[in-house]
């Protein structure tokens, strides 16, 4: 790969990068608006990763299918609703909202209990024994494996024929920056979904225990706290987010609905995990705000091919000045 | 502490695979300089070539009925259940189709076809050819079926003597590998992209055109031959990724640069969500793409933006091939689609030097090497390097719904 590297480098002619300042410039708004949109999916999706890292110090990889198992709960919904592929079909507000609560709320509870089921097959097993932290990590991937490769036998290696309910409209045209219907839906709704996840764990009593488990298991344990129920507690909330999630992203991209549609999504929102520092609620936010929108505007600056590589190195410079992230790391310690 | 670091490690491992994987595959480039010439993307009106016929002395896989032979097969490598596989099970049944009706009437010489699914993937190939080649009753291969996947695998072939027509990779570097063993039914992107290029500046009047690319072997081969052909008129250049699904920002680019056509080199996987995506922003202009995306999937995919987009393809349109579309949906249950007469005829030139009587690998790959025919689709006749001679290309355009011919480029 170096070799390959460094031809093109060599090539003298032909540029290698370009730095399109102009165009950045004239579509920094409307990058910033769609990067808002898609970030906040990211957001949502990072927290999954968050509260487990927070409470079991473990990278749940398999978090990226809990998010597939949303997004195909979501499409089942709709197929059952009757909506067809093809043409978006005129429908009116009032049942469409009700519609896409219904999915909705079938993709959280789907989710929502994989993850609950990855917990008790895959995870609790091996902290009965007492494993050692790579072994979870390794069962992680391979959860992550199995279920992926489920959804491929039975459904294939093509995405769900595309079915959209929403099409999506520009609410404001602000000197060419359209900001559209579903992109205001899916922010407000994911700000809010993420507002709401902070204060059941900051102010409730069973976030109260969330909090006093990622802190210190045993003493938590000691002072009463279930930590059994604690775990299980968080993997569903972390699950029923990604289910949120994953609706918004089908309402976004109806072609997203495939075996691995979430392997990408996933590793970004891990990435924005650690961006905002893992185990702390608000920087899962800030860290998927701020990836979406800096993705956008290096794709815009160096070309679509950069769009990962700029991720990254966004990651790789803020970590080496805050090497826990911008928030700093832990669930327990952000706030007492 | 240790948790904290090990977490980093993770994120750099990720980080540091994935920036070079994207250094590696960067092979941007900046073809001709921006034009303010407005040009007027005016719908134009095209009259549809009729598809054409089953030419009277095209080949069979019958056969004359007579064929003796002893436990000969042979192989379909290509994807059959991974990336993009509509278009792997388009020639699988192609494929399937020639063999059944070859075995069917020569009761004498019962040809075995081995399937083997390489995922489409580079990576993959390589463990199905090995398997494919290590079976000494295959005897020649029908594949495979992307650019990617054969450059990885054509020496394996070359070494092995083992004969190959690919029925659909059109990457113009694959013939200069000097390959013994590689052949291809159709022409190659250096035929399609000069051929996209004319039907866009002609026939589109485009004065201004958009390249967006995939990061496949297949998407940037194509690209740059169709932006050479296009010169000038390229006023933007965007690059995607495989699996990416989400393409605001270069959605955006390309409305930046407002232009009257936007070329789309890649898959249906990818150019479904793109489709929709631009034309949701509220670009008006046409879109074509290019045989990768010419399948259902695609239109069932991009809903109401699939309407009107126009499809290259160096393949026929089969609704001309009566009695081959009546048995193909017998056999499969699916309308033939892109490069399913091409699977045919590639499968029936193999064939007929089985009837022939050839039992070894090597008279096949002489019996391809000197071959000259009429098939469904061209006259088959290669040149040294496993280029056809006859290479026609067809434009198509989804209408309502359906993909529907258009024009054939090679007659204007």
């Amino acid at each position: 790969m170096t070799s390959h590297l460094a031809l093109t480098l060599a090539q003298s002619g032909s540029q290698w990068i370009d730095f399109n300042v102009g165009l950045l410039a004239e579509r920094f708004w409307a990058n910033t608006v769609d990067g808002l949109a898609y970030g906040s999916i990211y957001a949502l999706v990072a927290l999954g990763y968050t509260l487990v890292y927070g409470v079991l110090r473990l990278i749940n990889f398999a978090h990226s299918e809990v998010f597939v198992v949303g997004a195909f709960g979501a499409y089942f919904t709709f197929v059952g609703l009757g909506y067809k592929p093809g043409p978006t079909l005129a429908s009116g507000l009032g049942p469409l909202i009700a519609n896409l609560v219904l999915a909705g709320a079938v993709a959280m509870i789907a989710a929502g209990l994989i993850a609950l089921l990855l917990e008790r097959v895959a995870y609790r097993p091996l902290r009965r024994r007492n494993a050692p932290r790579l072994v979870f990590l390794i069962t992680a991937i391979g959860a992550s494996f199995a279920i992926q490769q489920g959804f491929y036998l039975w459904r294939g290696a093509n995405p769900e024929p595309a079915i959209r309910l929403v099409r999506p409209e520009a609410v404001f045209d602000i000197a060419g920056t359209r900001i559209t219907n579903i992109q205001i839906v899916v922010f407000v709704a994911s700000v809010v979904l993420l507002i709401v996840a902070d204060r059941f764990v900051g102010q409730t009593r069973l976030g109260r225990g969330i909090r006093a488990v990622a802190q210190d298991p045993d003493t938590a344990a000691l002072m009463g706290v279930n930590k059994e129920r604690v775990i299980m507690l968080t993997f569903v909330i972390g699950g029923a987010l990604a289910g949120a999630a994953a609706l918004f992203y089908v309402m976004m991209i109806p072609q997203g609905v495939l075996y691995n549609g979430g392997f990408l999504l996933g590793i970004k929102a891990f990435t924005a995990a650690v961006l905002g520092g893992i185990g702390n609620l608000r920087g899962a936010l800030l860290g998927g705000l701020l990836l979406g929108v800096v993705e956008n505007y290096g794709q815009t600056l160096f070309g679509g091919e950069w769009r990962d590589v700029v991720a990254f190195v966004l990651l790789i410079g803020i970590l080496m000045v805050r090497p826990t992230g911008i928030l700093g790391e832990s669930l327990g310690r952000a706030r007492v | 502490m240790y948790r904290a670091r090990f977490v980093r490690v993770l994120a750099l491992t990720a980080a540091l695979s994935l920036g070079v994987a994207a250094c590696a595959q960067n092979t941007s480039q900046k073809p001709g300089d921006e034009t303010k010439t407005s040009g007027t993307g005016s719908a134009p009106s095209i009259k549809a070539d009729p598809a054409p016929e089953v030419p009277a002395n095209a080949a069979l896989p019958a056969g004359d009925g007579k064929a003796k032979c002893g436990k000969v097969s042979i192989a379909y490598i290509g994807t059959i259940a991974g990336a993009s596989a509509a278009l792997g099970l388009n020639i699988l049944n192609g494929v399937k189709l020639a063999v059944k009706e070859h075995n069917d009437a020569n009761p004498g010489c019962q040809v075995t076809l081995k399937q083997f699914d390489s995922e489409g993937s580079p990576d993959k190939a390589p463990g199905v050819v090995t398997q494919a080649i290590s079976d000494p009753t295959i005897l020649g291969v029908v594949g495979l079926a992307f650019s990617g996947e054969s450059k990885a695998v054509g020496k394996s072939f070359n070494d092995a003597g083992l004969v190959t027509i690919s029925p659909s990779a059109t990457n113009p570097g694959l013939s200069t590998n000097g390959w013994k063993t590689f052949f291809r039914a159709l022409g190659n992107d250096a035929v399609q992209g000069p051929a996209i290029s004319a039907f866009v500046a002609n026939e589109l009047n485009a004065k201004k055109v958009c390249v967006v690319r995939d990061d496949s072997e297949y998407g940037i081969g194509l690209a740059d031959q169709t932006s050479q052909a296009l010169g000038s008129k390229v006023v933007c250049d965007e690059q995607v990724k495989t699996a990416q699904k989400e393409f605001s920002a270069v959605v955006g680019a390309v409305q930046a640069a407002s232009p009257d056509a936007v070329f789309y080199a890649g898959y249906y996987p990818e150019a479904a969500p793109f489709v929709q995506q631009l034309r949701d922003a509220g670009y008006e202009g046409a879109v074509v793409a290019p045989d990768g995306v010419r399948d259902d999937e695609f239109v069932k995919n991009a809903g109401e933006a699939a309407e009107g987009v126009y499809l290259s393809c160096p393949c026929l349109p089969s609704s001309g091939f009566t009695k081959f579309s009546q048995d193909y949906k017998a056999l499969s249950n699916r309308e033939p689609s892109t490069y399913s007469p091409e699977g045919y005829d590639a499968t029936t030139i193999l064939l007929q030097g089985i009837d022939k009587g050839l039992k070894d690998r090597a008279s096949l790959l002489n019996f391809v090497k000197t071959y000259e025919g009429q098939g469904l689709t061209k006259q088959f006749k290669w040149d040294g390097k496993g280029e056809l001679t006859q290479t026609p290309v067809w434009i198509y355009e989804v209408k309502d719904g359906k993909i529907v011919q258009l024009k054939d480029m090679s007659k204007s």
